[in-house]
């Protein structure tokens, strides 16, 4: 897939954001006066930037209230309401902590919103049958404790952060090693999307046309596989080894911010590779794939 | 609504003939055309005569070659638009409504004035049957000629799909799949149509129908006269032939 920044910067930001506001939901840190209005700016900075990148990634972006219509059979629709519905009790809870008196159980109830808002997206790819290597319960997974992981970073949540960065590495690990053969599993093969494949070997032999097409832009993306080596090693190394070490040794102010740039660096490197590396089945029209 | 309608009993779609087509791309080219001039926003050209052209279409041809593990490989001109599919999940994922089937005849279409362009759509199809278009910002797909097959200004002859009505050499049929009895789901019955991707479990409305085998007899029809002519010859030429032949290989380079 096309690994559009728009929707990279979106998840990364995003799920730091609703981390971050998930922990603060739970009162943990229960910040007040000014410093509560920090750390809410920060949340919300993440997950209303994150957000409007999304809606970059639109063709008519002006009529983007249309998507809060349809929840009862698109995940879009149920993740624009999530974010709308949490961000928005958020800020109450956000104005009560910020006036000393924070009230416990709607700040619950935001952070089963942020919980909720992440699932949604996450859910957003894993319907996806057409590209197999996201329909699988570790996405998901991944999306839940990376934003847990890296919102407990920003909370300075130690504790809670060593565990479910060490659980999203272990997840991020799973995902890549099953997701890999996940596309040969699938069942669905150049002989399958013509339906000649029980009468020989199907080669693509031309092209629809000479030039390239939305298709091809969007949906045949291909990464050499020693980048893709490379990129897991970089994209593990500061999402989850560096964050995990340091906070091994105990947070301090400094080593707080280096963990948090390097678990952000390291996560948009991982999303990236979360686009870039899925593929879709469409691609074996156009001939990818062609020992699979 | 973008919640599916239950299955409708008129199931328009169509049936590709995958034996006859010959990959002329005229039902590209009609396809195009009439779909650039009327339903909708026309399908726009990126940079179309510049060095790297692009465009959006409804219907693209294919061309695969099967190699079968006997016998010679056989080229298959394959022409692909959307299926319209019964478990259509292009409909299912969009936010907005826009992308919808309907309930009266299975068409599948986008209302144009309703979509954001956010391409989930395009991502949920896996046979590629959405294109989002650069210059208006919304997803195009094939609409089955909704504004033709109903539209009683044009002569009965022309309400099919402009692809089925141009393709010069019938491989493309429109109809009733819903209709056990129509012509298109007796041509399916008869010929074996099949779905393409039935793993995926869209179900699609659309059918193809199987190429011939290829003829397992002499492929050129010349080589019987390119049999040697004389087998019994006399003199300097036979004793040529002879002498040659016994070289190693018989002579043959």
């Amino acid at each position: 897939m096309n690994p559009a920044p728009s929707v990279i910067i979106f998840t990364t930001l995003s799920g730091m954001g609703f981390g971050l506001l998930f922990w603060l939901g739970l009162g943990l840190p229960a910040p007040t006066g000014w410093v509560a209005f920090g750390f809410f700016f920060v949340a919300y900075a993440l997950a209303v930037g994150g957000l409007m990148a999304s809606a970059l990634h639109l063709g008519r972006p002006e009529r983007a209230l249309k998507a809060f219509t349809q929840w009862r059979s698109s995940w879009l629709s149920r993740e624009a309401i999530a974010a709308v519905v949490t961000l928005t009790l958020g800020g109450i809870f956000a104005l009560t902590a910020i006036f000393g008196t924070p009230l416990a159980p709607l700040g619950w109830l935001v952070s089963l919103g942020c919980a909720g808002t992440i699932w949604t997206t996450s859910m957003i790819y894993t319907q996806l049958r057409s590209v197999p290597r996201w329909h699988h319960w570790t996405t998901p997974a991944v999306f839940l404790t990376l934003a847990g992981g890296g919102g407990a970073l920003l909370a300075n949540q130690g504790l809670a952060a060593l565990v479910l960065l060490a659980a999203a590495a272990v997840l991020q690990g799973i995902a890549w090693f099953t997701g890999d053969r996940r596309f040969a599993r699938s069942g669905t093969t150049l002989g399958t999307a013509t339906g000649l494949g029980e009468r020989g070997e199907v080669r693509a032999f031309l092209p629809p046309h000479s030039g390239s097409n939305y298709l091809l832009k969007e949906f045949v993306y291909v990464v050499g596989r020693r980048h893709v080596m490379y990129l897991r090693i970089i994209g593990m190394s500061l999402a989850f080894v560096l964050p995990l070490a340091i906070l091994a040794f105990g947070l301090t102010h400094v080593t707080a911010v280096v963990a948090i740039l390097a678990h952000l660096l390291g996560v948009l490197c991982l999303r990236w590779l979360f686009f870039a590396q899925a593929e879709h089945v469409v691609g074996l029209y156009y001939g990818a794939r062609r020992t699979a | 609504m973008t919640q599916l309608p239950p299955p409708s009993s008129v199931k328009l779609g169509l049936v590709i003939d995958l034996d006859t087509c010959v990959g002329c791309h005229a039902c590209v080219v009609a396809c195009k055309g009439w779909n650039t001039e009327n339903y909708g926003a026309p399908l726009s050209d990126t940079n179309p005569y510049g060095a790297d052209p692009s465009g959006t279409f409804l219907n693209r041809v294919h061309s695969y070659e099967v190699i079968p593990d006997e016998g010679p490989a056989q080229q298959v001109h394959f022409p692909k638009s959307c299926l319209h599919c019964e478990d259509a999940p292009c409909v299912t994922v969009c936010p907005t409504g826009a992308s919808y089937k309907r309930a009266e005849d299975g068409i599948v279409l986008v209302n144009e004035s309703a979509c954001i362009g956010c391409q989930l759509c395009a991502w949920a199809c896996p046979y590629g049957a959405r294109e989002a278009d650069p210059a208006e910002g919304v997803m195009k797909k094939c609409t089955l000629c909704v504004d033709r097959i109903y539209n009683e200004n044009l002569p009965e002859i022309d309400r099919t799909p402009a692809c089925v009505r141009t393709c010069p050499s019938k491989a493309r049929h429109f109809g009733d799949l819903g209709d056990p009895d129509s012509a298109v789901s007796q041509l399916v019955a008869e010929r074996g149509g099949f779905d393409l991707m039935p793993e995926q479990g869209c179900k699609p409305v659309n059918k193809y129908l199987p190429p011939r085998a290829r003829d397992t007899d002499e492929v050129d029809v010349l080589a019987p006269l390119l049999e040697p002519v004389a087998q019994d010859g006399k003199g300097l030429v036979a004793w040529l032939d002879k002498a040659l032949s016994a070289l190693p290989k018989g002579g043959r380079a």
